[in-house]
């Protein structure tokens, strides 16, 4: 407790002190946001105010058909010296008089009508005479004509000045009368096109973003990662020769996996395919030999061939039905005439697995290459402990690896930077790197546990940090760079952002964890993935699902509004009818939105009641 | 069958919980484990079956040194070690059936097991073992609708599904009120006479210790302060292990 109890009066001098201070930053908040309420009060303003307000209860959701009706009246100008006679121009339906059969040019005359209904809009045009009628014009001579209750006007108009004729000209109403019942105007349609693009929008952006960040929270979590350690040997070791294998992997992988591809699409296989033939056959003869006593060490080595045989198969397999799916899609997509789409779909999904097989492959030759060299080696020094061969070995890899740690960012900032001598900027980072890492793995042991764990889980952490900062309005800017205006750049700027958000969110979850469930399942003898199964994921399920339901609550939101950095969506359409002022269609598009988050919040209260 | 060797146990912050510790336990015997707590009860049975690493020390089972064996063994020799704890450890969403069969996880084969499907003689067995600590009726239902006796009760019918020769358990009864004690008790004290299993108990309650075991181990500050018979702990006993203050209820 604390006994620092101020006097009455001490506490009184002190609030009123507190009350000063708060009433000082407030009033230079207020200067700095710039509050003015002078200005909204200016009647310029005001009528503004009036205007939007008016036009955003009044959305354009109908439109009618429209009849037109035109009703002639003769008329001569000038009046002609001698006697004349006028077409009888009547029809049954409204009908129109002048006050004189002849007028002068340019002067006045009134046009009376009857027969009309209340709510048509009339115009009074001039129709100068022309041999053909089909070469007719319409000289407006009016604005819209109020129409009576009884369906009569009566307006004046001025003839024009230059038209002259000795035949009779005309004088002609045209209502636009509405037939038929309303139907859905044309920014309905577009707000309802639009809107659905939204919502996929939002959906596609959820399921990949949720569906990525399960593994990055893995990564995230303390109490998981702290567990992960290696050896110092090994972890150089890995360091050194990871570049290696993603190379590798991702050139063999493009290489065999573009056979297949090229094979389906195009039907034909580079030459240079050829040369691989004897060199695949060698490695598959030595992978089948298993005689001699060599056997035994050959074993691992045996079953490592294969399984990189095996993983070369898998590329070109790969390769192959990328292409077969490219191929499919496109002739699918030219046959199902409405359901193009889903030819469509299946073109893009397997250009995107051809364009992700060097990816792939260079995932695979970095697992690969780590688990063949980095498993043995960690298990080697932890049995054999710091001898004169193992130092040599690790002092050898730590000077490679420390040319990789220094080299590649140097690789990076060469090309972010355009230096211009890459032999030295790549060159001499990697020398001095690797002289750093030397020296100092003379100084460690070789068995040292190194927090690998906490590494990746700082790493992650400051990345996912980084990421949750930055908007994704802002993101969708890169990304309409990157993919072009359009849906698409707001999809990744929305994953994006939804991973950097969930794998945070849900790592939180997993260091929640009770493990008390934990240790019960360990006791039972179940190994490390059984244990996460039956112990670990029940007790994280329901706050995942509450954490994916709420970021799809706020995706929805964005990807309303994603549109107005060109991430496509509603917001697109939204931001041009503001910028050109039509708010009677900008009030569509706000209901629209409206509609759409109030209801899938809806949906989704509904989803979460039911599952957790 | 299980002999304690030398074992010590030092925490990161330098706190010393097992002070050189040696007993062994016969087949078939109902070991106490009593003392303060602190006194170094739950990390002694951590210890056993390795859930904690012990510093330095030795623990034989039939043989195996436990303390040495790589991870592969380690395995093993835990499926024949079963284990119950104060606050039940059960997975609350998971149904009570799902709790118990997840005592067979390091028997089965672990692919199906990822799937959530074990073999019929095992869905059978975990049946018959929910019956037998008379909860077979509540196989279907979630664990965190059970009360804190039948979690308890669930959690021995997983530790029986590993057909286990030792049973631990850490402080078993001490969230459950007398009644219920007793029960568990009693349940236990009946797979130690009709299954011949192993039982090493750590107690609170002298009365329980008197009425259920066959021999106590007390433990104060890490250091065995007692190893005999439950009737030998009198007053004097009693003051060594827990304290010059200590007064005994019930």
């Amino acid at each position: 407790m604390n006994d620092n109890k101020l006097t009455p009066r001490g506490n009184f001098i002190r609030t009123f002190l507190l009350v000063i201070v708060i009433v000082v930053v407030f009033a230079y908040g207020f200067q700095v946001t710039k509050i003015n309420l002078e200005e909204p009060k200016e009647e310029r303003r005001q009528t503004q105010l009036t205007n939007v307000i008016r036009a955003l209860a009044h959305p354009d959701l109908t439109k009618y058909e429209t009849e037109r009706l035109a009703v002639n009246v003769p008329i001569m100008v000038p009046c002609p010296d001698t006697q004349f006679t006028l077409p009888d121009l009547s029809q049954p339906g409204p009908s129109v008089t002048l006050s004189a059969e002849c007028a002068e040019p340019g002067s006045e005359i009134t046009v009376t009508g009857t027969g009309f209904e209340q709510s048509d809009n009339a115009l009074i045009f001039f129709v100068p005479y022309k041999a053909d009628e089909s070469d007719e014009v319409q000289l407006p001579l009016s604005d819209d004509v109020e129409i009576d209750e009884q369906g009569n006007f009566s307006h004046v108009v001025e003839l024009k000045k230059d038209r002259t004729s000795e035949n009779p000209q005309k004088i002609r109403v045209v209502v636009n009368r509405r037939s038929g019942f309303p139907m859905p105007s044309q920014t309905v349609y577009d707000t309802i096109e639009k809107i659905i693009e939204t919502v996929f929008l939002a959906l596609i952006a959820t399921t990949f973003g949720t569906a990525l960040s399960i593994p990055v929270s893995f990564l995230a979590a303390r109490n998981l990662m702290i567990q992960v350690t290696n050896v110092f040997g090994s972890l150089v070791t890995v360091i050194a020769i990871a570049p290696i294998g993603w190379f590798l992997g991702s050139w063999l992988f493009g290489t065999i996996g573009g056979w297949g591809v090229n094979l389906i699409v195009g039907g034909e296989v580079p030459a240079t395919a050829g040369l691989w033939a004897p060199a695949l056959l060698l490695f598959s003869v030595q992978a089948m030999a298993s005689r001699g006593s060599w056997a035994k060490q050959l074993t691992m080595l045996r079953s490592y061939s294969v399984g990189v045989l095996g993983a070369l198969g898998v590329a070109l397999a790969w390769g192959l039905v990328a292409g077969l799916g490219q191929v499919i899609g496109l002739g699918l997509a030219n046959v199902l005439g409405p359901f193009a789409f889903l030819g469509n779909f299946l073109f893009v999904i397997s250009d995107a697995l051809a364009i992700f097989l060097p990816l792939v492959g260079g995932l695979a030759g970095l697992f690969a290459l780590v688990s063949l060299a980095g498993v043995p080696t960690e298990n080697m020094l932890l049995r054999t402990g710091e001898t004169i061969l193992s130092k040599a070995f690790v002092v050898l890899m730590s000077i490679l690896a420390g040319g990789v740690l220094l080299g590649l960012p140097a690789a990076l900032v060469t090309w972010l930077y355009q230096l211009s001598n890459p032999m030295t900027s790549i060159g001499w980072p990697a020398v001095i790197g690797g002289a750093l890492m030397g020296i100092l793995s003379l100084a460690v042991k070789v068995d040292r546990p190194m927090p690998t764990g906490m590494i990746a889980y700082y790493t992650t952490r400051t990345v996912l940090n980084v990421l949750r900062a930055i908007e994704p309005l802002i993101m969708a800017i890169v990304f309409v760079v990157w993919v072009g205006i359009g849906p698409f750049a707001g999809v990744m700027a929305l994953m994006l952002h939804t991973i950097a958000a969930l794998g945070k969110l849900y790592s939180e979850q997993v260091e929640n964890i009770m493990l008390g469930p934990i240790e019960a399942v360990t006791a039972t003898g179940a190994n490390r993935l059984q244990t996460i199964v039956y112990a670990v994921i029940p007790q994280i399920v329901p706050p995942y699902i509450a954490f994916t339901i709420y970021r799809w609550d706020i995706n929805v939101r964005m990807s309303t509004i994603i549109g107005f950095a060109g991430g496509g969506g509603i917001g697109f359409l939204l931001q041009q009818n503001l910028n050109l002022l039509k708010y009677r269609q900008a009030s569509v598009q706000m209901i629209a939105i409206a509609i759409v988050v109030s209801s899938l919040d809806f949906i989704s209260a509904k989803i979460r009641e039911r599952i957790i | 069958m299980l002999e304690v060797k030398n074992l010590v146990k030092v925490y990161d912050n330098r706190v010393l919980a097992l002070d050189d510790v040696s007993f062994s336990v016969q087949p078939g015997q109902f070991l106490a484990v009593i003392g303060l707590s602190g006194s170094g009860k739950s990390t002694l049975l951590r210890c056993i079956n390795r859930l904690i690493e012990p510093t330095s020390g030795q623990i034989i089972f039939n043989g195996t040194d436990i303390t040495a064996a790589p991870q592969e063994e380690l395995r093993r020799i835990r499926r024949r070690i079963g284990m119950i704890f104060q606050h039940f450890n059960l997975v609350l969403r998971s149904s009570v059936l799902t709790n118990t069969l997840s005592g067979r996880l390091g028997y089965v084969n672990p692919a199906w097991s990822l799937l959530n499907r074990f073999p019929k003689e095992d869905m059978q067995r975990a049946k018959e073992n929910l019956e037998r600590v008379g909860i077979g009726a509540k196989a279907h239902v979630r664990a965190d609708a059970l009360s804190g006796g039948q979690q308890q009760r669930v959690g021995i019918a997983r530790a029986l599904m590993q057909n286990p020769e030792i049973l631990l358990a850490d402080e078993p009864v001490a969230s459950l009120d007398p009644v219920l004690a007793h029960s568990i008790m009693n349940i236990l004290k009946t797979l130690n006479r009709e299954d011949n299993i192993t039982v090493i108990c750590s107690l609170h309650f002298l009365d329980l210790v008197q009425r259920y075991a066959d021999r106590a181990i007390a433990l104060n500050e890490g250091k065995v302060v007692f190893d005999g018979l439950p009737h030998e702990i009198d007053d004097e006993r009693f003051r060594e292990i827990y304290g010059r203050d200590a007064e005994r209820i019930g």
